[in-house]
């Protein structure tokens, strides 16, 4: 399995911006959509965030097949949601019941969650995992997390090979897996190797960053500053976010 | 073992975040800097194992570790798996911002308790008790994890109970096989490389 950024390099409005306004915007478009429960203001997140997909110019394929992968549970929630939850009766398959409200409830929990993956697909996923980090840098996040967020992104691609190097040198070796306690052992053997050699490697890292007068402090290369867009498309999203959260949580009697 | 985004209800996914801010908190402050690169190998390390997967009958698992990072990191579990987490909704869209802190909580509690329960009898010189505690390490934090994803989803509403139930079940066969995975890696970390588990070199016998 390799691992790759296939959204972050690009060239649209959303690429160009900055990613701490990239990541307000996002985390309040998640949670004002994962706390919605009328359709109709559903739809117009769900065509908003349609609409910032259309903007980053992504390709739409590639988007698809990321959806379809991560609907799995959703695809599980189908299966019971409809015959679980009580109220009137639509159809009946093989003596069980769905309902009206089952399906609808499966339908919202399936629009709520495409949504918010296109949003943040749009709106993260176009930007590299280094500039997110930094921009959480600037946001206020503790230091020591954001130092594991930079470490870890770097070693996923080392231990990745690694693992990748081990797995080759078990098929040199003819180790076909199946169901049996040989390859239960081996692929634990295989994590603990893992597991061994990242530890070995943590510790050269770090003597050699002690070797470069490492003092607990990452310098950016690349400071972030905010351009007149980034200001606009901030201050666009949060009257938007907040004008549906105003029209949703506001009795309609007090209109 | 993801929940997806939109799914859980707001008391259940404010729950989940304050947990893992305060979870955090504390891990961070017992963490020493020099101990930063050792938790965020072992950060990436869960991040890979996720993609390992591991056959079982006609179809194929993947791995959580998680027993295992418990055991190895402590409390500095949760930064490590929140990290691993993030990333991994950002790289492959799993998971997603808002569910970030119930996913995590779901992993890092049953890997703490399985770190305070069975810390002291891995550790010990007796293989088969060292054995035993480190298979029951794998079997009950994949067996915790998935009682936490029922209840979080339980607990938004009545009608994810069948699903629930479902989700335990389903997990069984990778409950088995993470309790026999952690049993031999701590077998062989043992054997290998005993510091990382906090063991002293076993005493050479003399001829």
């Amino acid at each position: 399995m390799n691992i790759v950024e296939p959204f972050a390099y690009g060239n649209s409005f959303f690429h160009r911006l900055d990613p701490r306004v990239k990541i307000i915007t996002s985390v309040l478009f998640s949670v004002v959509t994962a706390l919605t429960y009328e359709l109709g203001i559903l739809f117009v997140f769900a065509v908003s965030a349609l609409a910032m997909l259309f903007i980053a110019r992504l390709s739409l394929k590639k988007v698809f097949w990321r959806l379809i992968v991560v609907n799995g549970f959703i695809l599980v929630l189908w299966l019971f949601l409809p015959f679980t939850t009580p109220g009137k009766t639509l159809f009946t398959l093989f003596g069980f019941e769905a309902t009206v409200e089952g399906v609808e409830y499966a339908v919202l929990i399936t629009v709520k969650s495409n949504t918010i993956l296109i949003a943040c697909i749009a709106l993260l996923s176009t930007c590299s995992v280094f500039k997110l980090v930094h921009a959480l840098h600037y946001l206020y996040v503790p230091d020591k997390l954001v130092h594991i967020f930079f470490f870890s992104y770097r070693y996923i691609y080392v231990i990745n090979l690694e693992y990748i190097r081990l797995t080759n040198a078990m098929k040199v070796r003819c180790f076909i897996p199946g169901n049996n306690l040989h390859t239960y052992k081996s692929f634990a053997y295989l994590i603990g190797m893992l597991i061994l050699k990242s530890h070995e490697r943590s510790k050269r890292i770090y003597n050699a960053m002690l070797c470069r007068g490492f003092k607990g402090k990452f310098y950016i290369l690349e400071p972030c500053d905010f351009h007149a867009s980034d200001w606009l498309f901030g201050i666009i999203s949060l009257l938007f976010i907040s004008g549906l959260v105003v029209i949703q949580w506001i009795p309609t009697k007090l209109l | 073992m993801h929940i997806s985004e939109g799914v859980l209800s707001a008391p259940v996914l404010l729950t989940g975040a304050a947990i893992t801010v305060a979870g955090c908190a504390v891990g961070l402050k017992k963490m020493d800097y020099d101990r930063i690169p050792q938790v965020a190998i072992l950060s990436s390390a869960f991040f890979v194992a996720s993609l390992v997967h591991v056959p079982i009958g006609p179809s194929s698992v993947h791995l959580l570790l998680n027993g295992i990072i418990g055991l190895l990191l402590g409390w500095a579990a949760f930064p490590a798996i929140l990290v691993a987490l993030t990333l991994q909704s950002i790289l492959f869209q799993f998971g997603g911002i808002t569910a970030l802190g119930v996913n995590t909580v779901n992993v890092v509690v049953p890997a703490l308790v399985c770190f305070y329960m069975f810390n002291y009898a891995i550790r010990r010189e007796n293989t088969f008790i060292s054995l035993g505690s480190a298979f029951a390490c794998g079997f009950l934090a994949v067996f915790l994890t998935s009682i936490m994803v029922g209840i979080s989803l339980v607990f938004t509403g009545e009608a994810f109970m069948e699903v629930s139930k479902l989700v335990v079940i389903a997990h069984f066969p990778v409950m088995m096989i993470e309790g026999f995975m952690t049993a031999f890696c701590v077998v062989f970390l043992k054997k290998v490389k005993p510091e990382i588990l906090g063991v002293a070199h076993a005493p050479i016998k003399s001829m």
